[in-house]
């Protein structure tokens, strides 16, 4: 009996526990309400059989618990019964499993009209990369990369010039335009994710890879790294702000591009290399090299 | 209907097993040290392993300490975290649950339940467990290399694993590799031994369809670890390489930390695809043979014959074929082509249905059962609900879109520690109770048992129900600390708080548990011969314990099913296998 009346009580609380629980999806800002949908009807359906499991055998449990003198049936198998079951499960599976390849389909399909930017990962930062007026990303490798140039883009590919650069942890996006989020990774494994976008990637050294969303409602929301990616793995954080598309554009206007950087950078190497001279030469004919 | 199994008028034709050579131990120490005999050998395996997992269960306490009290215990540094949650699963999932499952059960039932004198290999099988023992050994010692042990997750995922930013990257992650190398060496000379030992030295009429599912279900997962070990083996020396020569098979064109590494070209995902090819099958290489022994644990106790017997059989088979290729499930995110997403999902829904089946029959042995509640029943019991509850969430998580939000959060953690930790280790335990009373001749002390099967199962359940609904809220895995996120509410860190302290009163009930082990080895109530009334051959051995060569003269005859229970018109409710029809007491009703 008081094993029968603890499986309830296993079930129930759990029916309980579900319903109550003030721990629950973070609330959506993008356009994946779709994955939500997927889940909580797996919820349903997986929910609906645990519960039948767990109450049929408390009911077994308390029925046909040991008694002097009674025997058990005895039915090596039930052929209809088994038949009955697997039909049943199958198409339980089917049902779970249609909508949810119906809906990856759309994950791995990228709306035309999305925007790319490049997302950039590094122990333990975030940094992004938007493509300038030709609307292009430059070509980039880890090669390239260097104090001057921490994106690694190539110098004489004609569509890195004008990139914009943001090399800070926080990144604007429009809201309702679809953005195709490109990841880039310049060490090791580490993963985009906004729980608000319901929708993440692993960052990849030696590829891009990518996701898409469309973020669905302004605010300021947490980046965090979802994969290891070393002891700094809990640090690795950014915030996204999703706000009006003007509001970006002004934001994405003050962003410098590639190059001038690169124009900054090489101001910055003369005037060192102005200083060594100094150094080397004395001030009487450092004051004649400068033009 | 010649191949019916389980009705005993059907005589299958005895095949001639003829006997086997047995070693004889000349010394003390070649009888209990450098032992050749497989009940010796499984003893050393279990208690190595329940060794190793108390190590285990401790750095569970460690983890949970810094994620219930985030300030309190400022002693653990995030590499220690990482450390710590890092050897805490690989020593877990290999180290205890393997080794426990294969190593120990495998090598105690096996020869006893097909009815052989021993292993057919015997000195591999002894040298199998002294590799397992070196290879725990060489793990231990990564605590005491400049660096300490890996923290690079139990997925030891490169590029990271074998970089500076993870700690263990001097001498820790060699010392796991050089380890894992070993434990496989190791686990491949018994799992040879225990395939072949199903295969060929069975006794006279134990047809494969009248093995006990305990058998099948060590014999399956034994074959599936045979196959799938070779690629971590391969991909843990192809690792091994990267970091000590320079080979680039798992390492692309890096820059860390500003400098150019000395690498180009390899594929990070690739080494994702070795490790989950044999990670996944890994899963299974646990479930099976505690699928195959609480199916016994039910039948025995309820009095019944397992429903569905040949249904079990193949689900059994079919599982462990099938985890063949779903691995990827494991990668929805990983960067690989994304559309194998859609390949890998509907092969890991379609595993579901053999795995429903199994628990219907499950709980359909029960239906119309005579259940005895002792423990080993509750235990039983209790692995349904977790493993249902366990194996219903992988649902989301191999359902590729709903694994988008919820991978590597702490639903994730939650799933997997139900259906592979908290699940398999309640078959553990309802085993060793089962079991020990044959391997010790003594029964566990009950009132322990109660007390250690009540707080081991709600207090398990009630640590990872709510995990789950942190990882919906999107509370990530492998995290030192959780501070300024904007989403997270300060409630998360109450049930944090919570959750630690009943897994430390969890864990503390193990203790208890490992107490009775010890005191009922010599104080525990005298068991007899084959107290639960059970029909497979262990229990009805010469001596109990079963003595070296396990039977005595001659090997036992196998006459039917090993789930002969409650059949109308014999006398008792059990009929063992090796009884002959004729000498099966009635109980005077015509049958
Ligand atoms: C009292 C029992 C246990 C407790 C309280 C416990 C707790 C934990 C915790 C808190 C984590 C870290 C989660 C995170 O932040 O990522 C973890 C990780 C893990 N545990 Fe357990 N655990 C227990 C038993 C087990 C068992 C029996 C297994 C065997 C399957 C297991 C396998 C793992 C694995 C594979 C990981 C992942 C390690 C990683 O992320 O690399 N645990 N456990
Ligand atoms: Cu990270
Ligand atoms: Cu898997």
């Amino acid at each position: 009996m008081f094993v029968a009346i603890m499986l309830v009580l296993v079930a129930v609380g759990t029916v309980v526990f579900h319903f109550l629980s003030p721990w629950w999806w973070t609330p959506i800002a993008s356009n994946w309400g779709s994955i939500d949908d997927t889940v909580t009807l797996t919820f349903w359906i997986t929910g609906v059989v645990f519960v039948a499991i767990v109450l049929f055998m408390a009911y077994c449990v308390f029925r046909y618990r040991y008694r002097e003198g009674r025997r058990a049936d005895y039915t090596p198998e039930n052929k209809k019964l088994e038949w009955w079951l697997t039909g049943l499960t199958t198409a339980g599976v089917v049902g779970l499993l249609a909508p949810g390849l119906f809906v990856w389909n759309q994950y791995v399909t990228v709306p035309e009209e999305a925007h790319e930017f490049e997302v950039v990962g590094q122990q333990w930062q975030w940094s992004y990369r938007f493509p300038g007026a030709d609307g292009v990303l430059g070509t980039s490798a880890p090669q390239n990369i260097s104090d001057d140039n921490p994106f690694g883009l190539n110098p004489d590919d004609p569509n890195s010039q004008d990139d914009i650069l943001i090399e800070d942890d926080e990144v604007h996006l429009p809201l309702h335009k679809p953005a195709k989020f490109l990841l880039r990774s310049i060490d090791v494994l580490h993963d985009f994710y906004v729980p608000q976008f319901r929708a993440k990637m692993d960052l990849v050294p030696g590829m891009v890879t990518f996701f898409w969303a469309t973020p669905t409602r302004a605010g300021t929301f947490d980046i965090l790294c979802f994969e290891l990616c070393g002891v700094g793995h809990h640090t690795m954080r950014g915030t996204v702000v999703v706000e009006e598309e003007s509001a970006y554009r002004a934001w994405l206007q003050e962003q410098p591009t590639f190059a001038q950087s690169m124009t900054e950078a090489r101001n910055g190497a003369e005037d060192d290399s102005r200083e060594n001279l100094k150094l080397v030469l004395g001030e009487a004919e450092a004051g004649s090299t400068a033009r | 209907m010649a191949y019916v199994t389980h009705d005993d008028a059907q005589s299958v034709p005895l095949a001639e097993v003829g006997e086997m050579e047995l070693y004889h131990a000349k010394s003390w120490v070649t009888k209990y040290v450098f032992s050749q005999d497989a009940k010796v050998i499984a003893i050393q395996y279990s208690v190595t392993a329940i060794a190793i997992g108390m190590l285990g269960l401790v750095l569970s306490w460690l983890i949970r300490l810094q994620l219930g009290f985030p300030e309190v215990f400022d002693f653990i540094t995030p590499a220690d975290y990482y450390q710590f949650i890092t050897m805490h699963g690989m020593i877990m999932v290999i180290y205890l649950l393997t080794a426990l499952f294969l190593g120990g059960f495998g090598n105690y039932l096996i020869p006893l339940m097909v009815g052989a004198r021993d292993m057919v290999f015997p000195y591999v099988n002894m040298l199998s467990y002294w590799i397992y023992l070196v290879a725990v050994l060489v793990l231990v010692a990564s605590w005491f290399v400049p660096g300490g042990p890996t923290g690079a997750g139990w997925t030891l995922y490169p590029p990271q694993a074998i970089l500076s930013g993870t700690p263990g990257a001097e001498g820790g992650i060699l010392l796991m590799l050089i380890s894992l190398a070993l434990f496989i060496i190791g686990f491949t000379m018994g799992g040879l031994n225990y395939v072949v030992t199903v295969l060929q030295a069975r006794t006279r009429g134990m047809t494969l369809m009248r093995m006990p599912l305990t058998i099948w279900g060590i014999f399956v997962a034994t074959c599936l670890a045979l196959l799938a070990f070779p690629a971590l083996f391969v991909g843990a020396v192809m690792m091994t390489f990267d970091s000590l020569l320079g080979s680039s098979f798992f390492m692309p064109a890096i820059v860390e930390f500003g400098e150019l590494l000395d690498y180009e070209g390899g594929s990070p995902v690739f080494f994702q695809h070795m490790f989950w090819f044999f990670g996944h099958p890994e899963v299974y290489i646990v479930a099976l043979p505690a699928f195959g022994m609480v199916s016994d644990l039910l039948s025995v106790h309820a009095r019944k014959n397992i429903f569905g017997y040949r249904m079990m059989v193949w689900a059994i088979v079919v599982i462990g074929g099938l985890s063949f290729i779903v691995w990827a499930h494991h990668m929805y995110v990983s960067g690989m082509n994304p559309y194998f997403g859609f390949f890998f999902a509907t092969t890991t829904l379609i595993i579901a249905v053999p795995t429903a089946i199994k628990v219907y029959n499950w709980t359909l042995t029960l239906w119309q059962g005579n259940i005895h509640l002792t423990i080993p029943m509750l235990f039983a019991l209790a692995f349904i609900v977790t493993f249902v509850n366990g194996g219903i969430t992988g649902l989301f998580l191999g359902n590729v879109t709903a694994d988008v939000p919820l991978s590597d959060t702490m639903f994730v953690v939650a799933h997997f520690h139900m259906v592979m930790g908290v699940a398999p280790l309640l078959v553990v335990f309802g085993a060793i109770y089962h079991w020990y009373p044959l391997m010790t001749g003594r029964m566990l002390d009950e009132t322990m048992g109660q007390f250690h099967f009540w707080v081991t199962f709600l207090g398990a359940y009630a640590v990872f129900l709510p995990i789950h609904y942190l990882g919906l809220l999107g509370v990530p895995r492998r995290y030192f600390e959780l501070t300024d996120i904007s989403f997270i509410p300060d409630s998360v860190q109450t049930l944090s708080a919570f959750v630690t302290v009943v897994a430390l009163i969890v864990g503390f009930a193990q203790l208890v548990f490992i107490y009775n082990l010890i005191v009922s080895r010599t104080k525990g109530e005298p068991a007899g011969r084959n107290p639960w009334r059970a029909t497979t051959l262990e229990w009805q051995t010469a001596e109990v314990p079963p003595g070296h060569g396990n039977f005595g003269e001659t090997l036992p005859v196998v006459y039917r099913w090993a789930y002969a229970f409650s059949v109308p018109g014999a006398r008792d409710d059990f009929i063992p296998q090796n009884l002959p029809p004729d000498q099966v007491p009635t109980d005077g009703s015509v049958s």
